[in-house]
């Protein structure tokens, strides 16, 4: 027996990826109403939408922060050391743990295995752009103009 | 150091080596021309003479793949897998960011080998800049007719484009990749059938590692004698170690296949980073069974490392310094595959699980010495009852470090701490 899945129109099923990728920049993530429409377009099952979404580690069903900071802790990163001190030091800078957002929504902290940096590490991605290499004072320089740069659209957007 | 010439990293360092002119400068595309006007058959034949085997990590002839596809004139497709995500490997980033166009050359030949019209990059989704690269190469390739229609007027058509994957290790794997192409959960699919005859819309796919394809233009370039001239009888050519962990000079090394270990430690990455003596060393990957000192001199190469009880993997070299926990190893790689679990198989989803408790239990000081025979057995349970080859891949850090450093194991659950901390 054919499921669902199967008599629906594949070549828009292929396209499942693409828009919840598209979907997610709009909000920042993928809202029950994000998916719901995402379905819509496609003609796929919300069922089959969420199912998907939640498979991949890229796909927030849940809110991030604006800045999504994934440190690497992968077993190379682990051995050349300083990917630990990275996190630790993020944890005491953004005053959040591994996992949490800052309450002013910014930044979300996470944790990842293998950027593919492993001989330039310590390495972390902050949304999609990679940053390898990094020192303390790199990680400094960045989250704070990061900062700058949202506080600054915020008050564009008030004005 | 030896003088090996590079082959896929040849222009690896030359300004603007991502971009077509200075491709074609340094001799690109010249292989497609020669290829167009060769009989399909013959291209075939010379990928197998060669003895090309796949660099994703199972190792598997190109040219039987290639043979495999069905020789009829029907719908066929093609997957370029960019899906790098073995914990110690980056070599098929640095193949994509430097030189795409020799990846794209080799894509061409093997879709007009095979007769394949469509073809399809998936690309790991953290890869952005990766991401960029391939739009603008296959974007240029278009525009001087290397792809599209009637290809430098042979009468072949192709079309190419990127997909980008969404975080998952397993999309890796060919089935997997080709449903999450299809906009599916990525989980692998029963084999038999093979992609060669069921794969993307269930229509014969050929799905290659990018490193596998950038070798195609310099063996229809130079031949197959030449190919099989490099490396040894049985792993032909040239691989990239991609070397990391506790050495002075991390990064990726291009040699031929059968390089002593100890040669690419010691002469290429700069040997060990400071005075403490290697203490142990995974040659191809996260899922590859690990080795110690006495097996330095083994060459990086299919069967000896098969032999050795190991595998070539992807080729990626995490060197491990004395004073390494060997129990925090084994724990931080099943952490990843528990993670990984793509959770359609039982004995992966809970065996992987099961796994990290145990490990993490003996880190902290936990553990029982029963625990080391739980470790065995839970092992055994996943070994060879998954679908895919990461149940196998899960188990390999875990027995393999047991065996060579079973004492550290003991230590930590006897004296609720690392050996290693003392």
């Amino acid at each position: 027996m054919a499921t669902d899945a199967q008599v629906l129109d594949p070549a828009k099923r292929a396209r499942l990826l693409t828009a919840l990728y598209i979907a997610q920049e709009q909000e920042g993530y993928l809202s029950p109403q994000a998916l719901e429409r995402v379905a819509e377009r496609l003609d796929v099952p919300e069922s089959e939408v969420f199912s998907t979404a939640s498979f991949y580690t890229l796909f927030h069903t849940q809110p991030v922060g604006q800045y999504l900071i994934q440190v690497c802790t992968g077993l190379s990163c682990y051995l050349a050391g300083g990917a630990e001190r990275l996190v630790d030091y993020l944890e005491l800078k953004l005053g959040i743990k591994v996992g949490e957002t800052t309450p002013d929504g910014l930044f979300t902290l996470e944790t990842v295995q293998c950027l593919a940096s492993c001989g330039t590490s310590p390495a972390m991605r902050v949304n999609d752009e990679l940053y390898e290499n990094l020192t303390t004072d790199k990680v400094d320089m960045l989250v704070d103009q990061l900062r700058e740069r949202a506080e600054r659209w915020a008050a564009l957007n008030q004005s | 150091m030896g003088s090996f010439e590079p082959i896929l990293t040849r222009n690896v360092g030359v300004p603007n080596s991502e971009r077509i002119a200075v491709y074609l400068e340094r001799g690109g595309y010249s292989a497609l021309r020669k290829a167009l006007k060769m009989p399909r058959e013959e291209l075939v034949a010379i990928v197998k003479d060669s003895g090309l085997r796949g660099r994703g990590g199972a190792g598997f002839p190109a040219g039987l793949k290639w043979g495999f596809m069905p020789s009829e004139p029907i719908t066929k497709y093609m997957c370029v897998n960019t899906d790098e995500g073995e914990p110690g490997t980056f070599k098929d980033r640095l193949l994509v960011e430097h030189d795409p166009h020799s990846i794209i050359e080799g894509v061409i030949i093997a879709a007009y080998a095979v007769g394949a019209q469509r073809a399809f990059v998936y690309i790991r989704g953290e890869f952005f800049l990766g991401v960029k690269r391939w739009i603008k190469a296959i974007d240029e390739a278009y525009r001087r007719g290397f792809l599209g229609k009637d290809i430098l007027g042979s009468g072949f058509d192709l079309d190419l484009s990127v997909h980008r994957g969404a975080g998952a290790y397993i999309c890796g794997e060919e089935t997997a990749l080709i449903n999450s192409l299809e906009g599916k959960r990525g989980e692998p699919r029963m084999k038999p059938p093979y992609p060669a005859q069921v794969g993307f819309w269930d229509e014969p796919t050929l799905v290659h590692n990018v490193e596998t394809l950038a070798n195609v233009p310099h063996i229809v370039n130079r031949g197959a004698d030449w190919y099989r001239s490099v490396g040894t009888e049985r792993s032909t050519g040239s691989k990239l170690f991609c070397v990391s962990g506790h050495v002075r000079q991390p990064g990726n090394y291009e040699l031929p296949l059968g390089t002593p270990l100890r040669t690419i430690i010691e002469e290429y990455a700069g040997g060990m980073r400071g005075d403490r003596p290697l203490k142990a060393v995974i040659p191809g990957g996260a899922s590859t069974p690990m080795l110690t000192p006495d097996q330095l001199d083994i060459p990086m190469d299919f069967e000896s490392l098969a032999e050795a009880g190991s595998m070539l993997g992807t080729g990626a070299i995490v060197v491990m310094e004395e004073g390494t926990c060997m129990v925090e190893v084994a724990r931080r790689l099943m952490d990843f595959f528990a993670h990984e679990s793509c959770g359609q198989c039982t004995p992966c989803r809970v065996g992987t699980r099961h796994l990290r408790d145990i490990l993490t239990r003996i880190v902290e000081g936990k553990g029982e010495l029963s625990d080391l025979d739980l470790l065995e057995s839970v092992c055994a349970g996943i070994f060879g009852n998954t679908l895919c080859p990461m149940g196998d891949a899960a188990v390999n850090p875990v027995l393999s470090s047991l065996k060579h450093f079973r004492d550290e194991y003991e230590y930590h659950i006897q004296h609720k701490r690392c050996k290693e901390a003392q």
